[in-house]
C-alpha cells in the first residue's frame, strides 16, 4: 500500500516570495528518501508541498506537478483534504493535542473525522500503532493521561504513532529527530527501518549519518546565493550520494566543508 | 586606543557579604511610624486621624530607607525605599474596595431573611417585601442576554481568527467590534427600546427586550476575549489536525475550541458579571414592577438593579424599610458578581488542558 511520488517542475511561493525552484525528482514507493541542505533553503516548504500542508499558509501557493500513482495532486479537482489523509506528516516539534489522553491523541485522526470504532477495534488500532512507534511499552500502563505529560522524545514517538495510525500511503518527516537525545533517536530509526516495508518514506534532516543510516536515495537542496530561492542540487542514491557525488557543492557540503 | 579587552581587571574581587538589616526590621520601623504618627501627628500636633496617618507614613518612608542605607548600602536602601513605596499605593487602592464591600456588607446584612428572598413586592406597603421578584428578573434576563450573546459572539471570534484572514470584511467586523464596546449602556437600552417599540408598539416593556439590550453590552466583549484566546491556540495544533485530513471546520470545533474553551468560558462569564449590574437599559426596556413575572416575553420585569435603583428613587411612606432592602439587594447583587468570577475561576482551572502525569 505505497505509493510513489513524482515531482516535475515544482515552484513553491510564499506570496510574491519564490522560495524553492523547478525541483523535479521521483520517489521511490516503499523505500526512504532523505532531503538534506543547509538552513533556509527550502526542505520544510518543498515537504509540506507533497501532502499541500504548504497552502495552509496565508498566501503561501505551488505550481508545477506532483504525481502521485498517476493523479496530480495539484490538479484543480483535488481535494486536499483526502490528499492529507493518504499523505501522513511528522512535524519537526512534537505537537501532541494537549486537550486528548494518550490514547486519544493515537486515534485522533480517526476519532477527529468522526470514524465509528468498535471499542476492541479502537484498542486495537492504539495498541497497534504505539507498538509501531516504539512507545507502547513506556505508555501503555497510562494511556489515559494527557499526552503532554511526555518528555519530548516520547511526544515525538506519540505524534508518530498518532500519523500512522490513520494508515498512509506516504509518510513525510519533518526533522523528526532534531530534538531527541541519541536513544530516542536510534529508536525512531529503527522505526524507520521497519515502517519502509509498508510506506514511502520522506524524511528530512540535518544529521548527514542519519541520512547515510537511514535512506535509500538522497536529494540535497541548495541556494543559488543569498536571496535567491532554493533548488534541488543533486537526487542519486544514497551510496552514490556519500562517496562519490555527481555535483561538487554536494560533496562539500556532506564533508562539512561548506561555504 | 580604546581597551576592547573583556578580561576581569587585575582589583581584588568585589566583597560578596555586607551588613543586613534583621528580619523584624521593617516591623519594628512600622511600630516606631504607629507610635510617631498617633503620639505625635495625632496628640501633640492635634492632625487627628490624618495627622497621625500622613506623619506615620512619613516616619516609614524616612527611617527604614537610611536605616538600611547605613548598615546595609546604597542599593538595599533604594529597594526598601520602593518597596514601601508599592505597598503604600497597595493599600491605597484597597481603601475604596474594602469600604465598599464593608458598607454593602454592615447595611444589607440586616435586610437578609428568609422572606426577603421568598417574598416579592406584590402589595407590600412598608416591612414584609422580598426580592425574589427581581432576583428571578435579573437571572432570566441575563440568562437570555447570555443565550443571545455566546454564539453570536464566539462564532463571530471563530469567523474572525479561523477564516477572515485579515479581509477587509474581518477588518470591518474588528472595527465595529472596538466601537461597539464603547457604546454607553444608555444608548444599548434605547436601541432595544426602540427596536422593540417598532413590533409592539410604544410603551412596550419586557424581559426580552432588556436581553436584548444587554447584549449588545455582551457581544463585543465576549468577541474580544474569544479572539484573544483563539488567537492563543498554536498554529501547529491545526496543522497536526490538517495533516491527519482533518477537514477545516472540524478542526475548529474538535481541536481549537476545546483547547480554547477554559479562557472563552472565563470571558464569558466575567461578561455576565459586568451585564448583571446593568440598570439604566432595564429601565427603558424591562421596566419596573412589584411582582413576580417568569415569562421573558409578556409583560415587565424587574432586575435587581432597578429595584435598587427605585426603592431607593421612589420609596413612598417608607423610606427606612425600603432603604434597608436596597440594601440588602445591592448586597446580594455583589454576591453574584462574586460568584460568578469564582465560577470564572473554577471553569478556567476545570477546562485548562492538562499537561500533569
Ligand atoms: N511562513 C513563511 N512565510 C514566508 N516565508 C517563509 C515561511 N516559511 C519559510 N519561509 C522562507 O522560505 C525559505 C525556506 O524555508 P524552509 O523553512 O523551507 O527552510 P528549511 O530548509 O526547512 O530550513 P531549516 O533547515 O532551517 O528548517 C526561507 O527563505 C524562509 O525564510
Ligand atoms: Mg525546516
Amino acid at each position: 500500500m505505497a505509493k510513489s511520488i513524482d515531482v516535475s517542475d515544482l515552484d513553491i511561493y510564499y506570496g510574491d516570495f519564490l522560495a524553492v525552484q523547478g525541483v523535479t525528482m521521483s520517489i521511490k514507493a516503499r523505500a526512504v528518501t532523505a532531503l538534506i541542505g543547509p538552513s533556509g533553503c527550502g526542505k520544510s516548504t518543498f515537504l509540506r508541498s507533497l501532502n499541500r500542508m504548504h497552502e495552509v499558509i496565508p498566501g503561501a501557493r505551488a505550481e508545477g506537478k506532483v504525481m502521485v500513482d498517476g493523479q496530480d495532486l495539484y490538479d484543480a479537482d483535488v481535494d486536499p483534504v483526502a490528499v492529507r489523509r493518504e499523505i501522513g506528516m511528522v512535524f519537526q516539534r512534537p505537537n501532541p493535542f494537549p486537550t486528548m489522553s494518550i490514547y486519544e491523541n493515537v486515534l485522533a485522526g480517526k476519532r477527529l473525522n468522526a470514524t465509528r470504532l468498535k471499542k476492541s477495534d479502537a484498542d486495537d488500532l492504539v495498541e497497534k500503532s504505539l507498538r509501531g512507534a516504539n512507545l507502547w511499552s513506556e505508555v501503555k500502563d497510562r494511556l489515559g493521561k494527557p499526552g503532554m505529560g511526555l518528555s519530548g522524545g516520547q511526544q515525538q514517538r506519540l505524534c508518530i504513532a498518532r500519523a500512522i495510525a490513520v494508515e498512509p500511503q506516504v509518510l513525510l518527516m519533518d526533522e523528526p529527530c532534531s530534538a531527541l537525545d541519541p536513544i530516542s533517536t536510534a529508536a525512531i530509526e529503527d522505526l524507520i527501518h521497519e515502517l519502509k516495508s509498508d510506506y514511502t518514506i520522506v524524511i528530512v534532516t540535518h544529521n548527514m549519518q542519519q541520512a547515510a543510516r537511514v535512506s535509500d536515495d538522497t536529494g540535497f537542496f541548495n541556494l543559488k546565493a543569498t536571496g535567491e530561492p532554493g533548488h534541488l542540487v543533486e537526487f542519486n542514491p544514497t551510496k552514490k550520494m556519500f562517496t562519490n557525488p555527481d555535483n561538487e557543492a554536494t560533496e562539500s557540503y556532506i564533508s562539512g566543508r561548506f561555504g | 586606543m580604546t581597551n576592547l579587552s573583556t578580561a576581569p581587571t587585575s582589583s581584588d574581587m568585589a566583597p560578596l557579604q555586607s551588613g543586613h538589616l534583621p528580619r523584624f526590621a521593617p516591623l519594628a520601623v512600622g511600630v516606631l511610624a504607629v507610635a510617631v504618627g498617633v503620639l505625635v501627628g495625632g496628640m501633640a500636633l492635634g492632625g487627628g486621624v490624618a495627622g497621625a496617618l500622613v506623619l506615620g507614613w512619613l516616619t516609614m518612608i524616612v527611617v527604614l530607607p537610611l536605616w538600611s542605607r547605613v548598615v546595609e548600602g546604597g542599593r538595599k536602601a533604594k529597594d526598601r525605599l520602593v518597596t514601601v513605596g508599592v505597598w503604600s499605593t497597595f493599600g491605597l487602592a484597597m481603601i475604596p474596595l474594602v469600604s465598599l464591600t464593608w458598607t454593602v456588607v454592615s447595611k444589607g446584612y440586616g435586610a437578609l431573611t428568609p422572606t426577603f428572598f421568598q417574598n416579592s413586592m406584590q402589595g407590600v406597603l412598608g416591612s414584609g417585601g422580598g426580592i425574589y421578584h427581581a432576583l428571578m428578573g435579573t437571572l432570566i434576563v441575563t440568562a437570555v442576554a447570555t443565550l443571545i450573546s455566546v454564539p453570536i459572539g464566539v462564532l463571530t471570534a471563530v469567523y474572525l481568527v479561523e477564516y477572515g484572514n485579515k479581509n477587509l470584511f474581518s477588518r470591518v467586523i474588528t472595527f465595529l467590534v472596538d466601537v461597539m464596546t464603547g457604546i454607553p449602556s444608555i444608548v444599548a437600552g434605547l436601541f432595544a427600546y426602540a427596536l422593540f417599540q417598532i413590533f409592539f408598539g410604544p410603551g412596550v416593556k419586557m424581559g426580552f427586550a432588556g436581553s436584548v439590550a444587554l447584549s449588545v453590552l455582551m457581544i463585543p466583549t465576549v468577541v474580544r476575549s474569544s479572539e484573544e484566546m483563539l488567537k492563543l491556540v498554536p498554529t501547529d495544533l491545526r496543522e497536526a489536525a490538517y495533516a491527519l485530513g482533518v477537514p477545516k471546520w472540524r478542526t475548529v470545533v474538535k481541536v481549537v475550541l476545546p483547547t480554547a474553551v477554559a479562557g472563552i468560558v472565563t470571558g464569558v462569564t466575567l461578561a455576565i458579571a459586568r451585564v448583571a449590574g446593568e440598570t439604566a437599559p432595564l429601565l427603558l426596556t424591562a421596566g419596573l414592577t412589584t411582582s413576580l413575572n417568569f415569562n421573558p416575553f409578556e409583560g415587565r420585569m424587574t432586575t435587581l438593579p432597578v429595584f435598587i435603583y427605585s426603592s431607593i428613587q421612589a420609596p413612598g411612606l417608607y423610606v427606612d424599610e425600603m432603604t434597608s432592602m436596597a440594601w440588602g439587594a445591592a448586597l446580594v447583587l455583589v454576591v453574584i458578581v462574586m460568584l460568578l468570577n469564582i465560577l470564572a475561576r473554577v471553569v478556567g482551572s476545570v477546562f485548562a488542558p492538562k499537561s500533569g502525569r
